[in-house]
C-alpha cells in the first residue's frame, strides 16, 4: 500500500534507450472517448515483477523495449527485473532475472541488448511515482497521456524518478519466481487464438493455412499492432464498418497478412478479424522479435479463461 | 428495421453486438440504451463499452463473469430492448468554424467535385445537424455524418503527415475535427477554435457517440478572438 509518499527522486536516467515506458495496468471505462488501453504490453511478465516486489497488481513499473537504458540509484531501492532477457548488468555485473535483487546507491543498473525476447519490466518495491491521466498513468506516446508528468512522454536521459516508500519488509514475500513460472521466449512461441468475430467468412484454405503456418514477426511490430507475414489469407468481405476492437484481435486486411492488436491499437477499426489471442498469448506475441517464427492454434474459450484465471489468482493472495 | 442482432466473440472478455448492417442515425437510440442497460446488469463487471455506427463492444472483466455468462445477460437484455427516447438524444454542440481556404485547402477540391461555389459548400455542411457515431482514431476524435450527399469526396490519395488541431474535415459522407495535431488524409474545409479534447473537461472529450453536433461559420476576426490558430497550411507536395 502506498501509506507515505517520497517525493525525493531516488533514481536518475543516464540514458534512455530506444523505449523505456511507465506502465500500470492500463487505462478503462475510458474507451469510448477514443482513448486506447495502454498497459504491459506483456501482463504476465509485468505482473510477476510487481509479484516479486511485493507490489500489489496494477502498481506502475518500466516497460523496457529493445534495451539501451541506464539508470543511477540515488538511494537503496529492492527491484526485479523479469520478462525479456535485455543484457541487465549491475556496475557491469549480470544481473539475475525473475527474482527480487537489491539496488544500491549509486550503482549502475543498465540493460544492453535483447538475449531472448523484447520487453523487459522493473519493478520497485513500493512502485513509481507518477500522476494518474484519466485513471491511469499507462504511457500511451501516440495519445499523448500517462508516464512520468502525464504527457505520454518516455523516458529521457535526465529524467528523475520519484519511488513510493515500501510498505514491504525486506525479505518478506516471495523473492524469487518458480522455474516453471519463467518463460523461455527463445522456444518458436504456440499462440492460443479464440476463434470469433468474422472467422466465418474466411476461405477453407485461409482457415487451413491460418492454423497450419509458421508466421513470420514482421518489422512493422510496435506496441499498436504485430503484422505477421506468410501465406495471403482470403476473406470473402474485404472490410466492415468499423466496430469496437479488443486486445489480442487478429485482422486481416485486404493484402492477406494478419494484424494482431496489441495495447495502443485504435479503439475501432474495419477489417475482417479471425478472433482474438489469449489474454497470455498476446503476452508472448508482444516478446517476439521481428523475423520469428509463431504458430496460431485454435482453443476453446472455457480452456483460455481457466489458464487466465489461474494467472490471475497467482497474484491475488501474495499481493495484499 | 429488421431486427436480428449477432453476438460475435472478441476475446475472452468481450462481446460485439451487431445490431445493424448499415450507417444510420435512427442507430444511435437503440445503441444508447444498449449501453444502459448493460451498465445496469453488469455493474461493476464492466470494463468498457465502445459503441460504433451499427455495434457496442462490451468488455469485461473475465474474473468475475464468463463469457457464457454475459452472453446469457445480453441476450436477456436484447430480448427486451427498446430504443431510448429521441428527447434523451445526445448534447447538442456548436463548433465555430472558419472556413478559409488557407486553413482548409480542400473546400476548392470538394467545390469543384461537386460542382458547386465554395460558399455553396460552406452552407451545405454548416446548415446541417451531425450525429456522432463513433469515437476513435485519436482520442476525442468524432465520425460525424452523414454529410449532404453532394458534399461526397473521397479521402486524399496520400494523407498529411500533419493535420493541424481544429482541422475540420470531410471523407466519404462524414465529417470530423481533429482534437490534436496528428496524419490524417480527410478534406480539409476549415478549423474550428473549440477545444475538442481537453484536460480541464471531464472525460477530456467534448463529443460523445449519439451527440448532436452543428458547424457554425465565423469570420478570421472571431475565430482569432476566440482562441483560433490562423497559421496558413503548407501546399501539398
Amino acid at each position: 500500500m502506498k501509506q507515505q509518499t517520497n517525493p525525493e527522486p531516488c533514481i536518475s536516467v543516464l540514458r534512455a534507450g530506444p523505449l523505456a515506458l511507465l506502465q500500470d495496468s492500463g487505462r478503462f471505462g475510458v474507451r469510448h472517448l477514443g482513448v486506447t488501453q495502454g498497459g504491459p504490453a506483456d501482463q504476465y511478465s509485468w505482473a510477476w515483477a510487481n509479484h516479486l516486489t511485493g507490489n500489489p497488481w496494477g502498481t506502475a513499473n518500466l516497460e523496457i523495449t529493445f534495451g539501451g537504458l541506464q539508470l543511477v540509484a540515488g538511494r537503496d531501492l529492492e527491484i526485479a527485473i523479469t520478462g525479456a532477457d535485455l543484457g541487465a548488468t549491475m556496475d557491469q555485473k549480470p544481473v539475475p532475472l525473475w527474482q527480487r535483487i537489491s539496488w544500491k546507491a549509486g550503482e549502475t543498473l543498465a540493460f544492453a541488448a535483447p538475449v531472448s525476447g523484447l520487453r523487459a519490466y522493473l519493478a520497485v518495491c513500493g512502485g513509481f511515482v507518477a500522476e494518474p491521466v484519466l485513471g491511469s498513468v499507462a504511457c500511451v506516446t501516440r495519445e499523448e497521456l500517462g508516464g512520468f508528468g502525464g504527457m505520454g512522454t518516455k523516458l529521457a536521459a535526465g529524467d528523475q524518478l520519484s519511488v513510493y516508500s515500501s510498505g514491504l519488509p525486506v525479505g518478506e514475500g516471495l523473492i524469487q519466481a518458480p522455474r516453471e513460472a519463467i518463460l523461455d521466449f527463445s522456444q518458436p512461441a504456440v499462440l492460443d487464438l479464440l476463434p470469433g468475430a468474422q472467422i466465418a467468412h474466411f476461405t477453407g484454405r485461409s482457415l487451413f493455412d491460418a492454423f497450419n503456418t509458421w508466421w513470420q514477426v514482421d518489422d512493422r511490430a510496435d506496441r499498436m499492432g504485430v503484422r505477421l507475414t506468410g501465406p495471403r489469407l482470403n476473406c470473402k468481405i474485404s472490410t466492415l464498418v468499423s466496430e469496437g476492437i479488443n486486445l489480442g484481435g487478429v485482422q486481416v486486411p485486404p493484402d492477406g497478412q494478419p494484424i494482431v492488436l496489441l495495447n495502443d491499437r485504435q479503439t475501432i477499426g474495419g477489417y475482417p478479424r479471425l478472433g482474438s489471442l489469449s489474454p497470455l498469448s498476446a503476452s508472448r506475441l508482444a516478446q517476439c522479435l521481428p523475423r520469428e517464427r509463431v504458430k496460431l492454434a485454435a482453443k476453446g474459450s472455457d480452456a483460455a479463461l481457466e489458464q487466465y484465471r489461474s494467472f490471475r489468482a497467482l497474484f491475488h493472495t501474495a499481493s495484499r | 428495421m429488421s431486427w436480428k442482432p449477432v453476438l460475435e466473440s472478441a476475446g475472452l472478455d468481450s462481446w460485439i453486438v451487431r445490431l445493424f448492417e448499415d450507417i444510420d442515425e435512427h442507430n444511435l437510440p437503440w445503441l444508447s440504451a444498449l449501453s444502459r442497460r448493460c451498465e445496469q446488469a453488469f455493474g461493476d463487471a464492466l470494463i468498457d463499452l465502445v459503441p460504433s455506427y451499427t455495434t457496442l463492444l462490451v468488455v469485461f472483466d473475465p474474473l468475475m463473469i464468463s463469457p457464457s455468462q454475459a452472453r446469457t445477460m445480453i441476450c436477456r437484455i436484447l430480448a427486451d430492448l427498446e430504443p431510448e427516447d429521441s428527447a434523451d438524444a445526445g448534447a447538442i454542440h456548436e463548433l465555430r468554424t472558419w472556413y478559409d481556404t488557407s486553413v482548409g485547402p480542400e473546400l476548392s477540391r470538394v467545390a469543384e467535385h461537386a460542382g458547386m461555389a465554395v460558399s455553396d459548400v460552406i452552407d451545405a455542411h454548416s446548415q446541417q445537424v451531425y450525429r456522432v457515431f463513433a469515437l476513435g482514431f485519436a482520442p476525442g476524435f468524432a465520425f460525424m455524418g452523414l454529410t449532404d450527399p453532394r458534399l461526397e469526396c473521397a479521402r486524399l490519395d496520400t494523407p498529411r503527415r500533419r493535420v493541424p488541431p481544429g482541422s475540420v474535415a470531410l471523407a466519404g459522407r462524414q465529417t470530423a475535427a481533429y482534437p490534436k495535431e496528428t496524419p490524417g488524409g480527410w478534406n480539409l474545409l476549415g478549423r474550428t477554435s473549440a477545444k475538442l479534447f481537453d484536460r480541464e473537461r471531464e472525460g477530456f472529450s467534448l463529443l460523445r457517440v449519439g451527440d448532436q453536433v452543428r458547424f457554425v461559420p465565423v469570420s478570421r476576426e472571431e475565430f482569432e478572438r476566440e482562441g483560433g490558430d490562423t497559421t496558413p497550411m503548407e501546399p501539398l507536395v
